[in-house]
This record gives structure tokens, C-alpha cells and sequence, in this order.
């Protein structure tokens, strides 16, 4: 490349602001990982998820109990039979007996721990359904406001990882009752066969729990450190993967992979940390382990030989021993589990508690067929942020069955209009009226039954032709769906695909050009088959010729129903009944094709760039047109 | 309807999550692994290594123990050997301490062989899926790759830590535990080991069928998480058609489908473990029962019986874990086989082997005979038989309907595309044979459906040349007419734009992603269909500030706005991947075809055209 294209200086170095700009992926902090371990708030809002299956929590909480004093019973059965059955000169039928017992406390156990286990694992999966069902639903009702500025990939991490370090919990949650019920038994029956080695042995523990209070500590930054690098990290893959065709139209690809290991090595170094202060508590809890065996050794061999306690005692003490490491160390994994899913849950409640803006109202009432198709403005007053209007004090009527025009520079507010009719978005001053009430008043289920949109930005889900089209309008036949992508001329190029209207549609529609997926989202709009069809730009990316075939079609299909166009190519809309003109937010113009190009203003002016004569060079435009036009 | 319709088509995609597995690949998959883990054979030696003392630290417990409980057994009432029992004690803690040390290293170098395993991988995916070209992407879901690139990388990761080197672990651990248990007496050892074979095979089993189960799991879980990620991209769509009940239906199809299995899976797994433990204790009972006999009758010392009892609690553990190593050996073979086969698939579009990079001379833009068709349309061509030539300075203006293959084309020339048939050259070089990096930096396309990145305006401005300065990147966004509305914002430059724009209107869309297209500064400057959002008076001043820039490139601008083509050096009209009238504003004025017909439609004459829902029935 000797001309064009000189390479970019590529010394980050020489400047802060430059490097900041080489960045993959979000850089934003992900939220808190580890929230409170106990969080009230939190846990109140998941047990309502959870008491619809109390019955369920109830036997599990008692099945675990049950489970727990079965584990206590077999090394107490077992020093029995090495204290009582086997010395010289037993009955006989006493070592049968202790093991008879021993079968009956075994098979106690396995029945205990299938309910448990069982009834624990399916109520958890149950709720943490229920839960992601109650956020999807809710997140179909949240405002639009609320989406703009939440990324879907986050959203679905809340849907996916956090209810799922949710069910993790609940899981282990009953099995805590149960570690904790077993370290009392424990620690119980050690007290009972011999109080004084059992606080001999119990000495450990407070070194234990110092031990391990101060490991979290520092564990748990280095746990955080290491999710956070883990997802800073797949966020950038999955950067990668949807904007893959950016990138590459932009060689950025090289650069990319740089920045992209420094990433991975970040995470790389993060893991290591964690696994490392993972790993360290085992030598910790092993060395604590064999300082207790070893007490039960000396002290307790002293015991025995001087006849204190029976050796039976001093075996099961080791057994006991054994047994008493796990317990604690699932319940300091499950103080951890605990405080994730403490964070996790109040990520949870946030979606589910994101405030419905835009809601029906109490006294709200259907649109039926009965009511008209018009729309009205009145001095409405709109901005995504308040405290800056994108719509200011803007008035028009179309009347039932009127075909208006709605035309602009681009971002003076023609989307936002439509929005507003649709409620999308309350708005801040004056009131939207369709078939004669407020958008607020009526449902908004049937707000959008009565209003058909084809928005500015196609969006086709995966899925076959015909489902596309059909979409949620389950009552029309195939043949409407046909019909409907006649009128929009899709039909011939449809057929003309391997399977037709079964011809299964990737990702985004991406398997078709941008122009065929807008005339599928309009031949959805169709069939819907609403009184008022909103187009907003709906044959930006159509030529002028489908375009008007499009329209010819349409003239039969829409007789009688209200159609609201934007358009930029102004020979669109030039059969409009009326056409009102937006700038920067305010209505300047009102009226037909030829009383607006008699007013002279920006209407005829847009217009005249656009067909007045093509040897009219744009130049020819003033500067102050130009201003005017933007 | 015309043609009888097919039965969709089978739907060929790659990296489907799917239940089946291909054995022989997934034998290879798992000895690739393998080799690939000994990259670090540092690591992977002390892994190793460590885990013969650790386990054998393991079974010395129970023996010391049982040593111990003879020793007191055997001292006298009156002397009791303290030493005795003191020494016992230290070796217990020495082994204990040791067993704890060697498990500490053992699992950490496994796990770092896993971490660094990872690392590199992630790299090769995330260059791999950089570098395949769209023809890739056009048949692979996003959501499919990036589940390979966190859940399968998992399973790979974990394969050294809980399938290797837990396999090494469980056959010293169960061999020499079982030999010793033998070795000290026959008749008990068969009973405590008795039940071995069969937790083995039910833990196997059941490791199996969960998997299994898992991988359908899967790929009802794919099936659920895309109707909500695409819910939530189209939520406009959804709220639109008032179709939440609707996109709830789907919901619940997909999520009742999941539970199901879900719970199924539950069942399997809580079935199997709980007859291992049973089955244990029925063997702990075995041995308590004919011990206690042996014991009573003196054969066998209540020290003997002790250690038998802690072996059995020490191998039971291993043994249940056996069916985590089956397991572990399973992921491994379908994760990696998902994993390979997306590293290993060929990059269809590189450089040729000692590609050059391209030299921009003259500057012209060469079409031969150019044809292309989808690999998904098998060989219905979406363009053909093209041929133009621009030199520096000159614009081509393309038309044509919906479909007709505008951008098809458009993406031939910087190769995103391979052609099929003829050639495309730049300065005579075709772009075939010189490297890609040069090509793409050659050729800059404003795509008709931009990806915009969720971060600042200015990040996005400069996305080709993020090291530039402030001033290229005020300029650019000057000459798309961005500049004066990016001012008016709170934030200026440093605003987030929301999730590929949202926040934009759909012409300051268009018109970022042409200030980024204009950083770049290429040979070939592409417009494919980038006003149709933006009104005329924006498009002409936009063209205004570009007519200098133009002069050292040739444009190539799609439109549906004649106004934007009608200043073109040359026009052409493709229809069906098709030429079928190119020449000069006037010169197609003057044929009076197409052209001219679309031509009067613009200019509000009214002109007749045929009425296609006639056509069509
Ligand atoms: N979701 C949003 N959040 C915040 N601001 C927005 C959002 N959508 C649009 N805007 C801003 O509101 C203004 C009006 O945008 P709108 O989409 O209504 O314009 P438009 O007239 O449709 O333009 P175009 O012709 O380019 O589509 C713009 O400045 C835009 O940046
Ligand atoms: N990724 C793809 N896989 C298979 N077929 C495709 C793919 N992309 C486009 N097509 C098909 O190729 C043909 C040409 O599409 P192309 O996108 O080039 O049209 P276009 O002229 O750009 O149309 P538009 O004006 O709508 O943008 C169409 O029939 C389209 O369905
Ligand atoms: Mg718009
Ligand atoms: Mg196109």
C-alpha cells in the first residue's frame, strides 16, 4: 500500500486519549459478584418464589434430618460391635444383632437421601424456572427506555448465570441443614462417649474457623477477580462473534487479537491466583486433621490403656474425625455459594423489580374494531431524556382511513412520533390520542392489535418464511401470509428460494438482502391486519419500481384503514392525503403536496433536491438551505 | 402458488449443539488434548508426579491408625508407652501434613496446565473466528459459537485436572489400596472390596446416560436461550405486534421441554448414587459381621478391622469418582470435538501461499466476467457475468431491485467473498493473489447493514485507526455531516451509543458508520445502499464534502435515490446478478428502458406499472 491508506502511527504511548480508544469488548466493571452472605430483602423476594413448594421443603428439611442421624448412628453401630460383639466371650447373636441394626440404619439412610436428594433438586429446578419465567414475562412489559440502555447480552447473563448460581444454592441449601445438624451430632456424640477427649480434639476448630476467616478474605477478592476477568473476557469474544463482519471490513482483526490476549492473559494470571488460594486450605485442613488424630492417639491411647475408655470409643473418635472435616468444609464452600447467590439474587430482583414505566392503567379499556383508526397529536412534548426534547409541542390529526405523510431531516423526530403512537414511551407534555382516546387509557395489548408497524430497523427472528410473516397474527391462513407477501412483491423471490416459505431464515434474516427482509417485515405488517399501518421508512432499501408496485397493491388491501408513511425519497409519500413536515422536533409545515411546494419552505426545497431537475447541481443549494435542511 | 413446495431445507449448520457424538472423532478430540496439555511438561510432570506420594500418604493413614490401635491395645495397663504412642502420633500428623502438601501441588499444576491450555486456545478461537470469512458466519447462530467458545473451552480446560490426572489418582489409589486390603487378609479384603465392581459400573453408567442427557440438555437449553435473546434484540418487534403472549407460548414450549429433562436427569443421578452408598454400606456390614467373627475367634486383630474400616471409607470416594472421570473423558471428547472441528475449519478466504501485498499504482478497479453464487443456494447465482472497469476518480453508480445482487457484489470486492467464475482485479493484480490484509485496507465498504459497537462515538469513528488523532476523527465525522450533531449531545464524542445504535436514529447511524469508513482512507470506497435513512439536503452536503476525497479513489455508491447516482461517471443496472443497462445518467435517459422508467416514477410522472398480484396468481 504505497498511497492510500498509510499506516496509523502505532505508538500508544505518545498519548493517553488514543490508547483508551483501542479497547475490545465492555471494559465497564462488571456489578459486585459476591454480595452480603444474608441479605433479608433478597431472601424474601426468592422464598416467594419458593413457598409455592413448601410441602416440598418441608419433607426435604426432614428427609435430611433423618439422613443425618443415620450418618451419626453407623460409627456409634460400628463401636458398639468392636466394643460389645467381638470381645472374647459375646453372645453370639449380639454382633448379629448390632449389624441387623446396622442394615436397618443403612437402608434408612438410602431411602432418606433418594427423597432428600430428589425432592431438593426438582423443587430447585421448579423454582428457578418459575423464577427466569417471571423475568422474561416481566421484561416483555418493561419500558422500552429500560432496553435501549440494557445490552441484551447481559440481560440473558441474568436470565442464564445468575438464575443458575440460584439453583446452586437452593440445591445446596437443604444440604446445609443437614452438614449443619451433622457437626452438632458430631460434636454431640463425641461429648457423650468422652467429654474431655472430645474437647481435647475440639481444640482445632477455633484454629479452623480463624484459619479459614482469614483465607475468604483474601480468597474471595482473588474469586472475584478471576469471574470478572473471565467475563470481561467473553464479553469481548462474543463482541467478536456478532460484530465479526465490522471488524474484518475494517482490519481490525490483527489488532483485535492483540488486545484481545492481553485480555486472556489477564484472566489467565486472575485463575491462577484463585486455584492457588483454592488449593491452600487443603494442606491447612489436612495438617488440622492430623494434629486432632494424633490428640486421639496419645490422649486417647492413654485412656484406653488406663482403662478410662474402651478402644471402640477411640475408633470411632477417628472415624468421627474423618467425618468431621466435611461438613465444615462445605458449609465455609457454602458460605461462599451463599454471598454469590446473594449477589446473583439481587441481580435477579433488579430485572424483576425494573420499574414498568409504561403501564395500563387501572380503569384501562380495550380498543375494539368498533373504534376508528385515527391519530391524533396534541401539543406533545417528548424526549428519551427529559430534559432534552426530541419532540417539542407538535399537533396534527389524521383522521380514520386518511393517508398522512410524515417527513423530516433525519433526526428531527419521525421514529420518535411513531413511538409515542404505539406507547412505547410515555410522553412528558400533551396526549397521543388513536381512535379517539389516550394511549394511556386504552390496553396496551390492544394498542397493538390496532396499529400494524413496519419498523425503521427490519428484525426477522430464526425461524422459517411463513413463521415470520405469520408471526404472533395466529389467526391467518397460509393463504393470507401469501397474499400478504404478494401485495409487498416478496412472493416471487420467496418461491424462488430451495424451500419456499419453509426456507428457514438464519440469524437476523442474514441469509437474505437487506431489501428482501424489509418487504418481509412489511408483509407481516400486513397480515396483522390492523385498522392503522405505520411505515416508518419501510422501503428505504426498495427501488422506486418495486416500490410502486408495492403501493398499487396496497391501494386494494388498505381501503379504508389509516396509513402513517415516513419516507426520505419523497415520491413515496407524494400520493399522501397530507404530509406534515418535522424539524428538529417541531411541526414547521402541514398539508397536501402542492399547498406545501406553493409555501416555499423546507418541504419544497427537500423536494427540489431530491426531482426538480437532475442537472440542478446540489451545490447549487445554499448555505443557509443546507442549514435549514439539518 | 407456483412451484410445489420443499420440504425446508435440511438445515445445515454448523455447531448445532446436538446429542450426537461421533465416536472416532471424539477418541481422536481427546488424544489431541492430550498431546496438547504435554505442551507443558513442566506442569503436567509435577502433577504427576506429586500424585504418587499424595496417595500414597493417603493409605498410610489407615495403617498408622490401625497401628495405633494395637499398640494401645497390646501396652499394659500400668506402663503405658508414651513414646510409643507419641511417635505413632507424629507419623500420623508427617503423613497427614505431607498428604495435604503433595495434593496442594498436585492439583494446582494440573489446574495450570488446564489454565494455560485455555489461554491458548482462547486465542486460536478467537483468531480463528476473526479470520473465517462470512460465508462462516452466514450459516453459523452467534449464540452457537459463543457457547464453543466458553462451554466447550470448559470442558477442554477441565479434561487435564479431572480426566488425566485423576485417572493416575484412582488407579494407584484403588490398586494398592485394594492389594493391601488383600494382602492383610484375603477373605475380608473380598468383602470390603466387594463392592467396587459394582458402584464402578453404576457410577460409570450413570455418568454416561447423564451425559447423554446432558448434551440434550443442551440443546433444548440453545433452543430456550435463543427465544429469549431474540426476543430481546426484536423486543421493538415484539412490542410492535402487541405479541408477548406469543413470544410466552414459545417461552414455555421451549422451558416445559428443558424441565422435563431436567428432572429426568435429576432422577437418574439420585437413583444411582444412592444404591453406590448402599451398596457400600451393605460391604461395611459384610466386613463388620465376618470380622467381628474373625476378631472373636482371634484371627484378626480389632487394629486390622479398624484400617479395614478406614480403607473402605477412603476408597469410596475414588470409586464414585470414577464415574466423574468417565464423565470428564466424555465432555472432553464432545467439547473438543466441536472445539477442533471450529479450529480446524479451513479459512477458505486467506492469503495465497507467498501473497504479495497489493500495490496501489493507477488505482483502477477491474471486473471480469465476475459470477458468484451462495454455498447455501447451490449454484443459483445471485450475480454473474459482470465486467466494469473505474479508474481514480470516477464514481459507478448501481441499481436494481431488491435482491438483485447489489451487495453480493459490493462484498466480492474486498473479498468477503470469494468469487466464483472470472476475476476482479486492482491495478492488475488480482485481489486473489495478494495478501487480504492489504486488499480490505484497499477497499472500504459502508455496509448496507452496519454493525455499530456499544461504546463511544468517538471509539466507533475511529475503529479502523484507533491511534489517530483527535482532529482525523472531528474531520471525518465533519465530512458525514456527524460533527454538528454529535456536539449538540451532553457527552460529545465520549457518548455510548447503545447496543449496535439504538440510541441513534436510523440516518445517524448511516452516517457513523460512514465517518468510519472514511478513516480508512482506501483505493476503493464502497457505498452499499448508506443514505436511504438520510434525507436529501444531508446527502448532498455529505457528497459535497466528500467531492475532493473522491478524486484519489474510485466510489462505488448502490442507491435507490437517483439524485445520489446521478452525478455517477457510469450507471448500472443489475437485475437477477445481471447487467442489464449501464451507461451515463443521460445515455440510459436516452435508452429509455428501466432506467428511464424509474426515472419518471422519481420525477412524478406518472408512469404505469404492471400489477404484480395479477402476475402472481
Ligand atoms: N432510543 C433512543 N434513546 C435516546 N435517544 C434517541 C433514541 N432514539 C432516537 N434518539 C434520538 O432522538 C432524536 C430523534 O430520533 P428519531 O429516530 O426520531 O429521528 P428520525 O426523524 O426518525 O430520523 P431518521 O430519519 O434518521 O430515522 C435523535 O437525535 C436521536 O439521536
Ligand atoms: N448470505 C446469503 N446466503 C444465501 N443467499 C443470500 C445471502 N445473502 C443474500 N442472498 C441472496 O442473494 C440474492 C442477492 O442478494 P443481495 O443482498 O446481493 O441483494 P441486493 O441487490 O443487495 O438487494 P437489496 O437492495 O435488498 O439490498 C438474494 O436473492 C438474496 O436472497
Ligand atoms: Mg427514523
Ligand atoms: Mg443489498
Amino acid at each position: 500500500m504505497s498511497q492510500t491508506g498509510a499506516s496509523e502511527p502505532r505508538d500508544p504511548h505518545e498519548d493517553e486519549r488514543p490508547r483508551m480508544r483501542a479497547v475490545v469488548g465492555s471494559t465497564r466493571i462488571e456489578e459486585e459478584i459476591f454480595g452480603r452472605a444474608f441479605d433479608g430483602r433478597v431472601v424474601r423476594r426468592i422464598w416467594e418464589f419458593v413457598s409455592p413448594y413448601r410441602r416440598k421443603v418441608w419433607i426435604a428439611v426432614a428427609a435430611v434430618l433423618v439422613f443425618t442421624l443415620s450418618q451419626l448412628t453407623i460409627p456409634l453401630l460400628i463401636s458398639v460391635a468392636i466394643d460389645r460383639g467381638m470381645v472374647p466371650g459375646a453372645p453370639n447373636g449380639l454382633l448379629i444383632g448390632i449389624v441387623a441394626l446396622f442394615a436397618l440404619a443403612i437402608g434408612v439412610n438410602y431411602i432418606a437421601a433418594l427423597v432428600q436428594e430428589r425432592v431438593t433438586g426438582q423443587m430447585a429446578e421448579d423454582v428457578l424456572f418459575d423464577i427466569r419465567r417471571k423475568m422474561f414475562s416481566h421484561l416483555q412489559r418493561v419500558s422500552l427506555s429500560f432496553m435501549d440502555k440494557t445490552e441484551v447480552g447481559r440481560l440473558m447473563s441474568r436470565l442464564q448465570g445468575d438464575v443458575n448460581s440460584m439453583l446452586e444454592f437452593l440445591e445446596t441449601s437443604i444440604q446445609s441443614v443437614g452438614d449443619i445438624a451433622l457437626l452438632i451430632g458430631i460434636v454431640a456424640v463425641m461429648l457423650w462417649l468422652d467429654w474431655q477427649l472430645a474437647v481435647l480434639v475440639l481444640l482445632v476448630l477455633p484454629v479452623l474457623f480463624g484459619v479459614r476467616v482469614l483465607w475468604l478474605t483474601k480468597a474471595r477478592a482473588a474469586f472475584m477477580a478471576a469471574h470478572e476477568a473471565n467475563s470481561v473476557t467473553n464479553g469481548a469474544l462474543a463482541e467478536a462473534i456478532h460484530g465479526v463482519r465490522a471488524v474484518q471490513a475494517m482490519g481490525r482483526a490483527p489488532l483485535n487479537a492483540e488486545l484481545y490476549s492481553g485480555l486472556v492473559g489477564r484472566t489467565y494470571r486472575a485463575q491462577l491466583r484463585a486455584s492457588k488460594l483454592a488449593q491452600i486450605m487443603i494442606p491447612i485442613v489436612d495438617s488440622l486433621t492430623g494434629i486432632a488424630m494424633a490428640t486421639v492417639v496419645v490422649a486417647g491411647g492413654l485412656m484406653v490403656v488406663s482403662g478410662r475408655i474402651e478402644v471402640g470409643v477411640m475408633v470411632a473418635f477417628l472415624f468421627y474425625i474423618q467425618r468431621f472435616f466435611d461438613p465444615i468444609r462445605s458449609l465455609t464452600m457454602q458460605y461462599s455459594v451463599m454471598q454469590r447467590a446473594m449477589a446473583s439474587g439481587h441481580r435477579l430482583t433488579e430485572v424483576l423489580d425494573v420499574e414498568v414505566d409504561v403501564t395500563d392503567a387501572p380503569d384501562a379499556v380495550p380498543l375494539g374494531p368498533e373504534d376508528d383508526g385515527s391519530v391524533e397529536f396534541r401539543g406533545v412534548t417528548f424526549g428519551y431524556d427529559p430534559k432534552h426534547p426530541v419532540l417539542k409541542d407538535v399537533s396534527f390529526r389524521v383522521a380514520s382511513g386518511e393517508r398522512v405523510a410524515l417527513v423530516g431531516p433525519t433526526g428531527s423526530g419521525k421514529s420518535s412520533s411513531i413511538s409515542l403512537i404505539h406507547r412505547f414511551y410515555d410522553v412528558q407534555e400533551g396526549t397521543v390520542l388513536v381512535g379517539g382516546r389516550d394511549v394511556r387509557s386504552v390496553t396496551q395489548e390492544s394498542l397493538g392489535r390496532h396499529i400494524a408497524m413496519v419498523l425503521q430497523e427490519p428484525y426477522l427472528f430464526t425461524g422459517t418464511v411463513m413463521e415470520n410473516i405469520r408471526y404472533s397474527s395466529h389467526w391467518a391462513s397460509d393463504a393470507d401470509v401469501i397474499e400478504a407477501a404478494t401485495a409487498v412483491g416478496a412472493h416471487e423471490f420467496i418461491e424462488a428460494m430451495p424451500g419456499g416459505y419453509a426456507t428457514r431464515l438464519e440469524e437476523r434474516g442474514s441469509n437474505l438482502s437487506l431489501g428482501q427482509r424489509q418487504l418481509l417485515s412489511f408483509a407481516r405488517a400486513l397480515v396483522a391486519d390492523a385498522k392503522i399501518l405505520v411505515l416508518d421508512e419501510a422501503t428505504a432499501n426498495i427501488d422506486s419500481y418495486t416500490e410502486r408496485q408495492i403501493q398499487k397493491a396496497l391501494e386494494r388491501l388498505l381501503e379504508g384503514r389509516t396509513g402513517l408513511v415516513i419516507a426520505h425519497r419523497l415520491a413515496t409519500i407524494r400520493n399522501a392525503d397530507r404530509i406534515v413536515v418535522l424539524q428538529q422536533g417541531r411541526k414547521i409545515e402541514e398539508g397536501d403536496h402542492d399547498a406545501l411546494m406553493a409555501q416555499k419552505g423546507l418541504y419544497s426545497k427537500l423536494y427540489d433536491l431530491n426531482y426538480a431537475s437532475f442537472d440542478d447541481l446540489p451545490e447549487a443549494v445554499t448555505d443557509a438551505d443546507r442549514a435549514a435542511a439539518t | 402458488m407456483t412451484a410445489p413446495q420443499q420440504p425446508a431445507a435440511p438445515a445445515e449448520r454448523a455447531f448445532r449443539r446436538t446429542a450426537e457424538i461421533d465416536s472416532r472423532q471424539g477418541v481422536g478430540a481427546v488424544a489431541r488434548i492430550t498431546r496438547m496439555c504435554f505442551r507443558y511438561p513442566w506442569r503436567a510432570g509435577l502433577a504427576f508426579a506429586a500424585t504418587v506420594p499424595a496417595v500414597l500418604m493417603q493409605l498410610a493413614i489407615p495403617v498408622i491408625l490401625g497401628r495405633a490401635v494395637d499398640s494401645t491395645l497390646a501396652m499394659g495397663g500400668d506402663s503405658p508407652d508414651v513414646r510409643a504412642l507419641v511417635l505413632i502420633a507424629l507419623t500420623l500428623l508427617a503423613a497427614s501434613v505431607l498428604r495435604g502438601l503433595f495434593t496442594l501441588v498436585q492439583n494446582y499444576a494440573a489446574e495450570s496446565v488446564g489454565h494455560a491450555l485455555a489461554q491458548d486456545m482462547r486465542n486460536a478461537i478467537y483468531d480463528k473466528i476473526l479470520r473465517l470469512p462470512f460465508s462462516f458466519h452466514d450459516r453459523t447462530h452467534s449464540g452457537d459459537l459463543i457457547t464453543v467458545g466458553m462451554l466447550d473451552l470448559e470442558g477442554v480446560r477441565m479434561y487435564f485436572s479431572t480426566a488425566l490426572v485423576r485417572t493416575l489418582l484412582l488407579t494407584l489409589l484403588i490398586s494398592v489400596g485394594a492389594w493391601m486390603l488383600l494382602s492383610t487378609n484375603l477373605v475380608l479384603g473380598l468383602f470390603a472390596l466387594s463392592f467396587v465392581p459394582f458402584a464402578a459400573w453404576r457410577s460409570s453408567v450413570m455418568r454416561l446416560t447423564l451425559r447423554r442427557t446432558w448434551l440434550i440438555l443442551q440443546e433444548k437449553l440453545g433452543v430456550l436461550s435463543q427465544v429469549m435473546e431474540e426476543n430481546l434484540a426484536g423486543i421493538r418487534v415484539v412490542r410492535a405486534f402487541a405479541a408477548s403472549d406469543h413470544e410466552l407460548a414459545k417461552f414455555d414450549v421451549a422451558s416445559k421441554d428443558a424441565l422435563d429433562l431436567s428432572h429426568q436427569r435429576i432422577d437418574v443421578r439420585v437413583r444411582n448414587t444412592s444404591a453406590m452408598t448402599l451398596a457400600f454400606f451393605a460391604a461395611m456390614g459384610l466386613v463388620l459381621l465376618f470380622g467381628g467373627r474373625m476378631v472373636a475367634a482371634g484371627e484378626i486383630t480389632v487394629g486390622t478391622l479398624a484400617t479395614f474400616l478406614t480403607f473402605m471409607t477412603i476408597l469410596q470416594m475414588p470409586v464414585r469418582q470414577l464415574g466423574l472421570m468417565v464423565n470428564a473423558y466424555a465432555r472432553a471428547s464432545t467439547c473438543g470435538t466441536r472445539l477442533f472441528q471450529l479450529l480446524d475449519m479451513p479459512v477458505e478466504i486467506d492469503d495465497a501461499p507467498g501473497a504479495k501485498e497489493l500495490e496501489v499504482t493507477e488505482g483502477t478497479l477491474r471486473l471480469d466476467n465476475v459470477g458468484f453464487a451462495y454455498p447455501a443456494a447451490g449454484d443459483r447465482r445471485a450475480v454473474s457475468g459482470i465486467s466494469f472497469e473505474a479508474k481514480r476518480g470516477e464514481t459507478i453508480g448501481i441499481l436494481g431491485a431488491p435482491g438483485a445482487g447489489k451487495t453480493t457484489l459490493m462484498h466480492l470486492i474486498p473479498r468477503f467473498y470469494d468469487v466464483t467464475e472470472g476475476a476482479i482485479t486492482i491495478d492488475g493484480q488480482d485481489i486473489r493473489e495478494v495478501t487480504l490484509a492489504s486488499v480490505r485496507q484497499a477497499v472500504a465498504v459502508v455496509q448496507q447493514d452496519s454493525f455499530l459497537f456499544t461504546t463511544t462515538i468517538e471509539n466507533n469513528i475511529a475503529y479502523a485507526a484507533p491511534f489517530t488523532e483527535e482532529g482525523r476523527i472531528r474531520g471525518v465525522a465533519e465530512s458525514a455531516q456527524l460533527h454538528d450533531y454529535v456536539l449538540g449531545l451532553p457527552q460529545q464524542y465520549r457518548t455510548v451509543v447503545g447496543e449496535r445504535g439504538v440510541s441513534l436514529s436510523g440516518g445517524q447511524r448511516q452516517r457513523l458508520s460512514i465517518a468510519r469508513t472514511l478513516m480508512m482512507e482506501p483505493a476503493v470506497l464502497i457505498f452499499d445502499d448508506s443514505t436511504a435513512a438520510i434525507d436529501a439536503g444531508t446527502e448532498s452536503r455529505i457528497r459535497g464534502a466528500l467531492r475532493d476525497y473522491a478524486k484519489d479513489r474510485v466510489t462505488l455508491i448502490v442507491a435507490h435515490r437517483l439524485a445520489s447516482l446521478k452525478h455517477a461517471d457510469r450507471i448500472l443496472f443489475l437485475e437477477d446478478g445481471r447487467v442489464v443497462e449501464q451507461g451515463t445518467h443521460e445515455e440510459l435517459l436516452a435508452l429509455g428502458g428501466r432506467y428511464t422508467a424509474l426515472h419518471d416514477l422519481q420525477m412524478h410522472r406518472d408512469t404505469d406499472v404492471p400489477d404484480q398480484t395479477e402476475d402472481a396468481r
